[in-house]
């Protein structure tokens, strides 16, 4: 058993692990009870599981636990909660930006990450930065508005 | 139950169930998400049958209502609307509306949720129930206040009296029951009196998913859980030849569970159970056998059908196409297999226990799942309870019932309650697939062009007569019995085209199997069917050298189809001229257009919808620019989560066209990852342009899921018009555009 040290939304956890190399995504959902990053494929190839890691946008599947200690992780739940949502969560739900929801995670951490850097993008950046967040349910149009609405407002990320 | 003076919804949780609901106001929805302990003692006892009005209305002293629900939201916004249907017909305040769906403890079997019948059957069946207790509510109140029913009023899930005396829903029913059939002729409101029918009144599970808070059935957590994974043979139907169990030694706490050919790894941890899978040593024989993707279509077209069908036959199409010889046109079209491809791989929790037996599931239909997996336990249905829970959207059965099984399996096997998560390649290479169709079109056009017979004759998959449910795999695997065969859902819904033929012929030839396990997969059958017919309804236009919008209104009778087909040509600002585009033959990226008419299954919602897109000569790429879609809708309960349902079908149809097939080998599918299987990516996703055409006073329709059908004709065509080539096999992927386009396909 090895202890690592995350810091995951402002707070430093430990955890008990007998495998370093376990994915950052096993240790947010199953040990810290983070269930915001979802399990979509394990190969990077969906962003279901994106979190963001000191300003980056990252698959959180593709990254072990070991890799991320004294970097500053940040999960869906640390962007906002229901009655105070972040500005980019807040506008999902005022497009009503999603169906089943599951992929939703990846797309508000993608454009988070995006809007922290370029708080006023145009749509085809946001596109782009979205390339990698795939929607079976074909929200695509809502999640773009979503994002462009916030851009609007030059809000960024927070 | 008469004597209960508890509030039924707190009994309810007091006894223990684990029961997650959703209030309407969106705060709410977090504090209604109670997640109470595990049930000790025996399940509740509520009354679920589905004609009575107890079964889904529960009003507790302080005036809120619970509905419970048999369809279950499926990321459609159902929920929502169920509310609205609920506020509306029983005259309560929307946020007091409490939600709670699929479970098979608390709720009447509306039978499962899919084919856009959500609002057009559950949601009819709710709204009686909902408008037989504000009439039997009423009633009691004017019982306790002494005066005439007809002498009083409701507003708010308060009964007035015209002295002023006012009685609330919650101090009439006093913890009480209805006791009363749900009543077809219960008055319903007047669509002109709707407070909240009509409304696009925000969903009340979106906040919680926007934030990480909303538990799925992936981020359930049952004390004492453990984690599986399951390990697929090498080759469909393989047989288990040998486990090295020494070969997972390493990796704490994970064990091998094998029953028969059925096997699994369990482990305390989650990722100890992924490893295991992966490293565990095992030997399969035997087992493939499968045509391979790129020959099913000869294989079906030589298979014998089990018996052939007529869809439709009238006038004499085979004479006329004889006659008319000189203009007779003919054409095959190809659809592929193709996988729901969840975004989330099927996930259940299961925990096994004698004489009570908890199965946390994201089945499309928990009721019917539950006769499925009762039977192989060979135990009692009333021992057995189905949660649901939310799952990744689902399109149709996708893996969920097949990893309820999976996980009630394993759970009887170690006796701890178990969860299993399938893994990306087990969704893709293992979820039931929707099949492969096989297309023949004839048709003779007459001196002035106009269509003058028309023949179908469609190769499709059968659905074996009186199935009772599709076999799962891991009964299969583990030798248990279950029925045999196959069901797709009605595949052959728009084999033959909308228009007014005089002459027109389509049949059918059934046939007994398809290379993969087949499932309902969103509007199934009408995509290829679709796509087949209005593509060859378009090259009949092309070779009468007519626009193809005319054209099809020429050939169009039906007024109400007119007037929307019309509107969609609006919507495009469509400029009459024959396809192909002339004079672009220099371009190296083409533009196109195309419109197509579809009326959902013949009978249900009409749609005129067009597509503009851009072909990449060089490469062979397709994009689609823009959708425009007049959309006949009907009633809508809620507009705004309707539209979302509706661009969702265009979104994910034009994903299906242009990229997704699954593809297999002899032995098993290949196409197991999103490199395998590309999806529509946020670049390439089009402009979406609806108009959503409806009515209070009309009837509800199919909400969503009509609006996938004619997407894939529409992008063939619009790929004819700006290209010239005719592209009769989906997906119309680069490399089958440029073969296409130098004469090889």
């Amino acid at each position: 058993m090895a202890s690592v040290t995350l810091r995951v939304n402002g707070r430093a956890q430990s955890l008990d692990t007998d495998d370093p190399a376990m994915p950052l995504l096993y240790a947010l959902r199953d040990s810290l009870g983070l269930h915001g990053p979802k399990f979509g494929c394990g190969l990077g190839q969906c962003g279901a599981c994106t979190v963001i890691i000191d300003g980056q946008a990252v698959r959180s599947c593709q990254v072990s636990v070991s890799s991320v200690q004294n970097k500053a992780i940040t999960t869906l739940e640390g962007l906002g909660t229901p009655e105070k949502l972040s500005p980019v969560q807040a506008a999902f739900v005022a497009e009503q930006a999603a169906q089943c929801g599951y992929c939703t995670n990846g797309m508000i951490m993608s454009a988070t990450a995006l809007l922290q850097k370029t708080p006023r993008p145009t749509e085809a950046q946001v596109r782009d930065a979205l390339a990698g967040n795939l929607c079976r349910c074909g929200t695509h149009v809502r999640v773009l508005k979503a994002v462009m609405r916030v851009a609007q407002n030059g809000q960024g990320g927070r | 139950m008469n004597d209960i003076t508890l509030e039924r919804r707190q009994f309810l949780l007091a006894s223990g169930a684990f029961v997650v609901g959703f209030a309407l106001a969106p705060v709410d929805a977090l504090a209604q998400q109670q997640q109470a302990a595990q049930p000790a003692g025996a399940f509740p006892l509520r009354g679920v049958a589905a004609d009575n009005v107890d079964s889904f209305l529960v009003i507790a002293r302080n005036g809120d209502v619970t509905l419970y629900s048999g369809k279950v939201d499926l990321g459609t916004g159902l929920r929502a609307a169920y509310g609205q249907i609920v506020a509306e017909e029983l005259d309560v305040p929307y946020e007091r509306v409490h939600i709670i769906d699929g479970d098979t403890a608390l709720t009447p079997d509306q039978g499962g949720t899919g084919g856009s019948t959500g609002i057009v059957g559950g949601g009819m069946q709710v709204r009686q129930a909902a408008a037989t207790a504000r009439q039997a509510l009423t009633k009691m109140a004017a019982q306790k206040l002494s005066v005439d029913a007809a002498d009083v009023t409701v507003a708010d899930g308060v009964v007035r009296t015209r002295d002023g005396r006012a009685m609330s829903y919650g101090e009439v029913i006093a913890g009480g029951r209805f006791d009363v059939k749900s009543d077809a002729k219960a008055p319903l409101k007047n669509p002109r009196d709707y407070k909240y029918v009509g409304k696009p009144l925000q969903r009340p599970d979106l906040p919680a998913k926007m934030t990480g808070q909303h538990t799925y059935v992936h981020d359930l957590k049952v004390p004492g859980m453990l984690h599986a994974r399951i390990v697929r043979p090498n080759a469909i139907g393989a047989t288990l030849a040998d486990v090295d169990e020494s070969s997972i030694r390493n990796i704490p706490g994970a064990r091998v569970v094998r029953i028969k050919d059925f096997i699994a790894v369990v482990a305390e941890s989650e990722w100890n159970a992924v490893k295991a899978a992966r490293q565990l040593r095992v030997r399969w024989t035997g087992g493939g056998g499968l045509p391979g993707s790129d020959n099913v279509y000869a294989m079906m077209r030589n298979s014998a059908p089990e018996r052939d069908e007529d869809l439709i036959r009238q006038g004499n199409a085979a004479a006329v196409l004889q006659a008319n010889a000189a203009r007779r046109h003919a054409a095959t079209y190809q659809w592929p297999a193709q996988s729901h491809a969840s975004m989330g791989p099927s996930c259940a929790v299961a925990d096994v226990k004698q004489g009570q037996t908890t199965i946390w599931s994201a089945s499309q239909g928990t009721h019917g799942a539950r006769r499925v997996l009762a039977r192989a336990l060979n135990i009692p249905e009333g021992e057995m309870r189905l949660i649901y829970l939310d799952g990744a959207g689902c399109y149709g059965m996708n893996g969920h019932n097949d990893v309820g099984a999976d996980a009630m399996l394993l759970s009887k096997a170690v006796g701890r309650p178990v969860r299993v998560q399938w893994m990306r390649e087990d969704e893709h290479g293992w979820d039931p697939k929707g099949p492969p169709q096989l297309l023949d079109l004839r048709a003779a056009l007459d001196e002035n062009g106009n269509i003058a017979a028309w023949e179908t004759e469609a190769f499709l998959p059968m659905n074996t007569p009186n199935l009772p449910s599709r076999p799962l795999l891991s009964f299969v695997a583990a030798g248990i019995p279950q029925p045999v065969g196959q069901s797709v859902a009605q595949v052959q819904g728009n084999a033959y085209p909308p228009y007014d033929l005089p002459n027109m012929t389509a049949v059918v030839h059934w046939l007994k199997t398809t290379p993969l396990r087949p499932s309902n997969l969103r509007a199934p059958g009408k995509l290829g069917n679709c796509f087949a017919v209005e593509s060859f309804m378009d090259e009949l236009a092309a070779a009468a050298k007519r626009d193809p919008l005319e054209y099809r209104l020429h050939h169009l009778k039906d007024e109400r189809g007119v007037a929307i087909l019309k509107r969609a040509a609006e919507m495009m600002n469509w400029q009459s001229r024959p396809s192909p585009r002339t004079g672009n033959a220099n371009e190296r990226v083409a533009l196109g257009r195309a419109i197509v008419y579809v009326q959902y299954k013949h009978v249900d919602n009409r749609m005129g919808l067009g597509v503009e897109v851009a072909v990449d000569r060089q490469t062979g790429k397709v994009k689609v620019n823009r959708v425009c879609c007049a959309y006949e809708a009907g009633l809508m309960i809620n507009p705004d989560a309707m539209r979302n349902q509706v661009e969702g079908n265009i979104m994910q149809a034009v994903s299906r066209t242009l990229y997704e097939e699954t593809t297999f080998d002899q032995a098993k599918v290949t196409s197991v990852d999103w490199r395998s299987y590309p999806i529509v990516t946020f670049p390439d996703a089009p402009v979406l342009e609806i108009d959503m055409i409806g009515s209070p006073e009309d009837k509800p329709l199919g909400a969503g899921e009509a609006a996938s059908a004619p997407v894939p004709a529409a992008i063939g065509n619009a790929v004819f018009d700006a290209i010239g080539v005719r592209m009769r096999r989906v997906p119309l992927t680069p490399a089958r555009v440029k073969a296409a386009l130098s004469g090889q396909a």
